[in-house]
């Protein structure tokens, strides 16, 4: 109410408000919650200048938040009501008017003490309030930017950089971490040109911390240079920003400089030495790698200047844990860049191959390292499972370009090593099925022709026998990642004659099929996604006997529609329903022998299912069945100007009966009633594209008659009062438009477009629970939060 | 205190302890790599083997890998860790004068004598027409094709011991629980502790009242059926002797059973038969605990599994009621009450069956696809050999090797050319080199004593700095046929004082918190406990002259001086010599002391830490005089 109109008015109406404010002043046993919500209540109705002016007067607001305020109270010990005292003054603190009373009231000290309170979410308000602070007052009435001089600066800014000068100068962590958040905070929200100078003014306590050994907070201090460097205001002007920079990744650890490389490199614009360096020390640990592989004096093809120095190599070879830390970060930073636009140009993917390789090697024990170091980190790393699945997803991402084809040897050699390799945990065994994919994937045509070429025949070769190998195993997360695997490359290549005659002579899909029986519900739903896209692609496993063609096809649509009717978890309903959407899509053979009886036995089994996600893929398939019976659906391109195609009339009469006969309106009118709001929202859809579509102007009421709605509509009733109902039976499709037309299906769709919490979000919903709290207290303890 | 290592086998070790006056022989372990060198012996005449060109049926012998290190008859105990350690005991306690006792657990009891048992049958069912042994001369030797001319020590690979030599042996055996203390000639304690590696394998704590000596051999940190390892009582121990680890550091148990599991689906799928040449305990039951849980998501529930083995039936039994050893989940279903491992179910349900050998009741009910677990693990004898011949010729088939003591490709050799499929998955729970930096780290030995091959990575895996020990100080190694002195002397020693002894003394505080009083008596030494009691009273004065005389033959207790305390502060000193008129004196320092020199009356006094000499020249009067001077100084009781 009070952002809508005056707070002023409203307080003037209603002096019960004041009122209450006033008697939360009386030093007695309020609740902490009451406190809490008048200390909040009266924040809001403040952030009007003209309000706050009116509680000024009627001296409420120092009470509320100054030092005779609650500070002294008992209360103030509950988080809630310093939450609520920091909330109120984040309301409050919205216009000049408020910064003299937050300055001379003590507020402002109470703020700094509660940058470390216990509480995390108050010590995170606090710094967030005196940025906001800040920035208020910085950006006030000053035309350009403000004065150097402090003495020139509004009070409130004067003491709160003052406070931060203070915290930087203790050296204390706690102390120089607030500081440095609050700072952060600011660089990163504020955009005035008084940030230029608050800079210029902190820049040098900044370089003196960086003196300090050990550097105190050094996350910390990482985050506030990059929201610096990021903020526009600063970073088109130079002010020894990227020299700090630069200082600073040479005077953090390894570990520490790899976020602030990172930033760096993510920078738009950004000096090209700054970008060398960050990228450097990005690379060194993987050049360090390198070395003790090669025993060569520096790897090969990466940037000058990147060669593993000696601080580097001691956080690899002085703990199991620091190593392994500082390659997953290295190579996780890495991945993150290698997709950018403005990643390092040119991008040495040769040694970044080859230090992937190296690590996998490494951790597999059969890299043979000839120097000292390279022993010492083939022992750290042997087995280190981290590092493998870090280095393996690395690996993935390499494979968006090529390299040499000696490497690439490489590649796939040590993919081929983790996949066999007994010892592989399922983690690793997961990624290295990813990362073979994207390998698979991106492997080069033969030139001329559109099929694999000869080396990804060889690999294929080798790898089916593991991925059958791999079905087969007694970990059911090894025979998951496998069937994923299996229709991921599936889906790619079921076309490549190459692909299809190897997979054929493999055993792996019979194994496939035999999955769809496993003791476990993930396995058996991935085993149905797999099928089914063998399936669709032809190579289902009976489908190389042709004597028994048409018998066996038949029998694995009825397995899959046993998984779907029988299965007890949702995972494998839920991959069934999805097979049989794409087959429908994609117009699957067995599905188009007798499509009408396909969709109705579907639709059969997901109304019944109680996974709202079974129904909501069978709204999926009816929309598609929809879309194949009346035409292409309009929601595809929801922006489209033109209005439907009008269908004729004769066979739109035909069309409205097949749906009639798989029970399409049925299913889809007891969804419109779902208690899952996806589900009632899927069904809007559809029953809204299909009145567009059966109804266009002129359309076929006129024709006919009027006709008999009421069973229709009584049953809709009944479904709405949430009751089971009886089925509809057979419907005729004119009751069935008429019931179309009369419902308000836009108006459905608005409200079930709202949140699910928007009736809890409601004023009305607040008022009912500020009257639950104040009315029945003591009777009703249960907590509506 | 020494250590003669008798074995040159890791896993196989066989140690003597020399340790306060007795000798104790840690486990003898029987190396039978040896037999790799021989042809199989068939269980059925096969053509093939008998035709091989130039070749005539040896006799197939276990064999024995000892030295004339130590004279076996001096052994006093036998400590036996676990049951493939005991395997040559029959060579030791047979033949060789040995009279001492064997201490073992009772399944290590029980399920060695099968092991020994079905060992015997396998070589005993085979009877040779005739033995060899003109070969093993050395002139001979060298004429024999490659490799068997460059085995060597065969002069020591000796047959395999008959049933009754070991029933001898089994009959010299001790029983002993976890944690019991076992008193050896009063002299030291052993005590057997649970290693967690196979049913009542065991580590040994061998102690004296000041020194411990931990012997560590075969344990797993494994959560598998046996009781967990006990690794607290191993704390505190001045040498602990490290043997046993896992053979096949790289292959990781878990990894290896999926791997068995993954290979066996496949064979059986495609109609083909699965060997898997195993011993008849150990392993066998946790493959057995895997399948149970994996057949039925492999669809594997109708393939019969066929144990075979002359004590196969004993063992499976056995199993299910050494309850007390097992693990805490297992012990827990003998409670409800059902039986520990699963396999009594499989049996139940027909899914698998044992029988003693496929003579008889197995080849009526044999039917294939199958998977046979059955001896040896060496392919040289037992009912492999014929599985071997059976299915070699048949790529459908796969030889699955789970046993890590024998080289695969040297145990397939007789059987090449073979179509075969073989898989080698070799499970060995026991300790790891990770495992074992972690265990060290734990229990903090002061030294460390383990074979030579642990103290380097494996020869074919040079690199791998992680595949050994690493601790500090770096751990001894011993190889075979070496002595090692123990790195720590023994200082102390336990002696009771009596009673009635104890009640006449009178202490004397010297310093805070350490009281002195001196003790005459007799030193009384039996079994290894030292006793002092009181010194025979004098005569009474009122007995005749010949009892006097008696009694002056303990002059000891007559004529006790004082004992002296304290230290003589040299400056005090000089000004007392000062003060009763000795001028001139001089001081020097020494590297152990001072020496005060009398210049005038030429007299040498010479202080150190734990004496103190007067150096007069004959004159007594002065050296009293200053005597007596040096003791005001000094404190008497």
């Amino acid at each position: 109410m009070a952002a809508e109109g005056s707070s002023l008015q409203l307080l003037q109406e209603n002096p019960c408000l004041v009122e209450l404010l006033c008697h939360v002043l009386k030093p007695q046993g309020l609740s902490a919650r009451v406190l809490s919500f008048s200390l909040r209540l009266a924040g809001v109705f403040a952030a009007q200048e003209s309000c706050f002016q009116y509680l000024q007067q009627a001296e409420l607001l120092p009470g509320l938040f100054g030092e005779a305020g609650p500070l002294g109270q008992a209360a103030w010990s509950a988080p809630t009501v310093r939450s609520g005292w920091i909330q109120g003054l984040r309301s409050l603190a919205q216009h000049p008017s408020a910064l003299p009373f937050l300055a001379d009231c003590g507020t402002l000290d109470t703020i700094f003490s509660l940058q470390g309170d216990s509480s995390l979410f108050v010590a995170s308000a606090a710094g967030q309030l005196l940025v906001h602070i800040l920035g208020l007052s910085l950006q006030g009435p000053a035309e350009g930017p403000p004065s150097p001089q402090a003495c020139d600066w509004p009070v409130c800014a004067q003491k709160i950089v003052g406070h931060i000068e203070g915290s930087l100068r203790s050296m204390a962590t706690p102390q120089v971490t607030q500081a440095l958040n609050v700072l952060t905070t600011t660089f990163g929200h504020c955009h005035g040109p008084w940030m230029q100078v608050l800079w210029e003014r902190l820049s040098p306590l900044v370089a003196c911390l960086l003196q300090e050994d050990p550097l105190p907070a050094a996350h910390s201090l990482v985050d506030l240079l990059l929201s610096v460097a990021r903020s526009p205001v600063l970073s088109s002007s130079d002010c020894g920003l990227w020299e700090t920079l630069a200082q600073t990744l040479r005077r953090l650890s390894p570990a520490q400089a790899g976020p602030l490389a990172l930033g760096i490199l993510k920078l738009q614009d950004c000096p090209q030495a700054l970008r060398a360096q960050a990228f450097g020390v990005l690379l060194q640990p993987l050049a360090c790698v390198l070395t003790a592989a090669d025993q060569a004096p520096g790897p090969p093809g990466l940037p000058e200047g990147t060669t593993g120095d000696s601080v580097t190599v001691d956080t690899l070879l002085s703990s199991k844990s620091a190593c392994a830390g500082l390659l997953c970060q290295t190579l996780a930073h890495l991945e993150l860049l290698q997709p950018l636009p403005q990643r390092p140009s040119p991008w040495p993917q040769a040694p970044l191959l080859g230090a992937a390789v190296t690590i996998l090697r490494f951790c597999n024990g059969s890299a043979a390292p000839a120097s000292d170091v390279g022993g010492r980190l083939c022992a750290i790393l042997a087995g280190c499972v981290r590092v493998q699945r870090a280095a393996l997803d690395f690996l993935g991402a390499l494979a968006q370009e090529t390299g040499p084809q000696e490497l690439v040897t490489q590649v796939s050699a040590v993919l081929l090593e983790y996949l066999r390799s007994p010892d592989s945990s399922p983690t690793v065994l997961k990624k290295a099925f990813q990362a073979t994919l994207r390998w698979l994937l991106s492997s080069p045509r033969a030139p001329g022709c559109c099929d694999l070429d000869p080396d990804t025949q060889l690999f294929l070769r080798e790898l089916l026998p593991v991925l059958r190998k791999r079905l087969c195993s007694p970990c059911w997360e090894v025979r998951d990642s496998g069937l994923e695997f299996l229709t991921q490359v599936t889906r790619h290549w079921g076309g490549q004659a190459g692909f299809r005659h190897a997979l054929l002579a493999s055993e792996v899909p019979e194994l496939a099929e035999q999955l769809l029986r496993d003791p476990e519900s993930y396995v058996r739903a991935s085993a149905v996604t797999a099928v089914g896209q063998l399936s669709s692609q032809g190579l289902h496993a009976t489908a190389a006997s042709p004597e028994q063609l048409g018998g066996q096809k038949e029998s694995l649509l009825a397995e899959l529609l046993h998984v779907l009717s029988t299965d007890s978890e949702g995972f494998p309903r839920r991959a069934a329903m999805q097979v049989f959407t794409e087959w429908l899509r994609d117009r699957h053979a067995d599905v188009a022998e007798d499509t009408e009886r396909f969709v109705a036995r579907v639709l059969q089994a997901a109304s019944r299912d109680l996974d709202w996600e079974v129904r909501a893929q069978g709204l999926e398939l009816a929309l598609v069945f929809l879309a194949q019976t009346l035409g292409q659906p309009s929601a595809r391109c929801p922006y489209a100007v033109a209005a439907p195609q009008a269908t004729p009339p004769g066979p739109l009469a035909q069309a409205l009966r097949a749906l009639s006969r798989v029970r399409l309106f049925e299913f889809a009118f007891r969804a419109l009633f779902d208690c899952d709001r996806p589900v009632a929202q899927k069904s809007c859809d559809l029953l809204l594209f299909l009145r567009a579509q059966a109804t266009p102007s002129g359309g076929l009421q006129e024709a006919e008659g009027s006709p008999d709605v009421v069973p229709v509509e009584a049953a809709l009733q009944r479904w709405r009062a949430g009751e089971q109902g009886e089925p509809l039976g057979d419907l005729e499709p004119e009751a069935v438009l008429a019931v179309l037309r009369s419902l308000d299906l836009e108006g459905l769709r608005g409200a079930l477009a709202e949140s699910s919490d928007h009736v809890e979000k409601s004023p009305q919903s607040l008022l009912q629970d500020m009257l639950a709290t104040v009315g029945v207290r003591g009777e009703n303890q249960a907590d509506c939060y | 205190m020494k250590l003669y290592c008798l074995s040159g086998h890791p896993t196989l070790p066989c140690n003597v302890l020399k340790f306060k006056s007795t000798t104790i022989m840690l486990d003898c372990g029987l190396d039978m790599t040896s037999t790799l060198n021989f042809l199989p012996l068939p269980l059925v005449q096969s053509p093939r083997l008998s035709n091989l060109p130039g070749w005539s049926l040896k006799d197939g012998n276990a064999f024995l890998d000892k030295t004339e290190l130590i004279d076996l008859s001096t052994v006093d105990v036998i400590l036996i860790s676990n049951y493939h350690c005991m395997m040559a005991l029959p060579y030791i306690t047979e033949h060789t004068g040995f009279t001492g006792t064997v201490y073992a657990t009772e399944p290590t009891v029980q399920i060695g004598r099968l092991l020994m048992e079905e060992l015997v049958n396998f070589i005993e069912r085979v009877p040779k027409a005739q033995s060899a042994s003109l070969w093993k001369n050395k002139d001979i030797q060298r004429l024999l094709p490659s490799p068997l001319k460059d085995a060597v020590e065969v002069s020591t690979w000796r047959r395999c011991y008959t049933m009754q030599e070991v029933n001898s042996a089994l009959s010299k055996i001790q029983l002993v629980g976890y944690s019991q203390k076992i008193e050896l000639f009063g002299a030291v304690q052993v005590t057997p502790l649970s290693s967690g590696y196979a049913l009542g394998s065991s580590n040994w704590i061998i102690q004296s009242h000041y020194e411990k000596v931990s012997y560590v051999s075969g344990s797993s940190l494994l959560t598998t059926h046996p009781q967990p390892m006990d690794q607290a009582s191993l704390k505190n121990s001045d040498v602990l002797v490290l043997t046993g680890l896992t053979q096949i550091p790289t292959a990781n148990p878990d990894g290896m059973v999926g791997e068995f599991c993954s290979n066996l689906a496949l064979t059986v799928r495609n109609g083909g038969n699965v060997l898997v040449p195993c011993y008849p305990s150990g392993v066998i039951y946790d493959l057995l605990e895997c399948l149970y849980q994996y057949i039925d998501s492999a669809g594997l529930s109708n393939i019969p599994f066929y144990f075979i083995s002359p004590v196969a039936n004993s063992s499976l039994e056995f199993s299910q009621i050494f309850a007390e050893w097992l693990c805490h989940n297992k012990q827990t279903k003998v409670y409800l009450p059902e039986p520990p491992f699963p396999h009594a179910e499989l049996i139940q349900t027909n899914k698998l069956r044992h029988y003693p050998s496929i003579h008889g009741d197995f080849s009526n009910d044999f039917r294939q696809p199958c998977v046979v677990f059955t001896g040896h693990p060496s392919l040289r004898f037992g009912d492999v050999v014929h599985f071997m011949e059976l299915w070699g010729k048949s790529s459908l088939n796969t030889v699955i090797f789970t046993e890590p003591d024998f080289s695969y490709l040297e145990a397939l050799a007789p059987y090449q050319p073979l179509a075969m499929k073989c898989i080698y998955c070799p499970i060995d729970t026991r300790l790891n080199f990770i495992q074992v930096s972690k265990l060290l780290k734990e229990v903090q030995p002061l030294h460390v004593v383990c074979p030579e091959q642990y103290t380097q990575p494996p020869p074919a895996q040079s690199h791998r700095m992680d595949l050994m020990i690493d601790c500090q100080p770096p751990a001894m190694s011993y190889r075979r046929a070496e002595v090692l002195a123990l790195p720590f002397k023994r200082l102390f020693e336990k002696i009771e004082i009596m009673p009635e002894l104890a009640d006449s003394l009178v202490p004397m505080e010297i310093k805070p918190g350490i009281s002195l009083a001196t003790v005459s008596a007799v030193l009384h030494t039996k079994d290894n406990k030292h006793v002092l009691q009181p010194p025979p009273r004098p005569a009474p004065p009122t007995s005749g002259k010949k009892r006097k005389r008696a009694s002056e033959d303990i002059p000891d207790c007559k004529v006790l001086k004082p004992l002296l305390s304290g230290s003589i502060p040299v400056e005090q000193f000089v000004q007392t010599l000062e003060k009763h008129g000795f001028s001139d004196v001089k001081v020097e320092d020494t590297a152990k002391g001072h020496i005060v020199l009398l210049q005038e009356a030429e007299t040498l006094i010479q202080i150190e830490e734990d004496s103190t000499h007067i150096i007069c020249d004959n004159d007594e009067m002065l050296r009293v005089r200053l005597r007596d001077l040096v003791l005001k100084f000094l404190q008497k009781f």
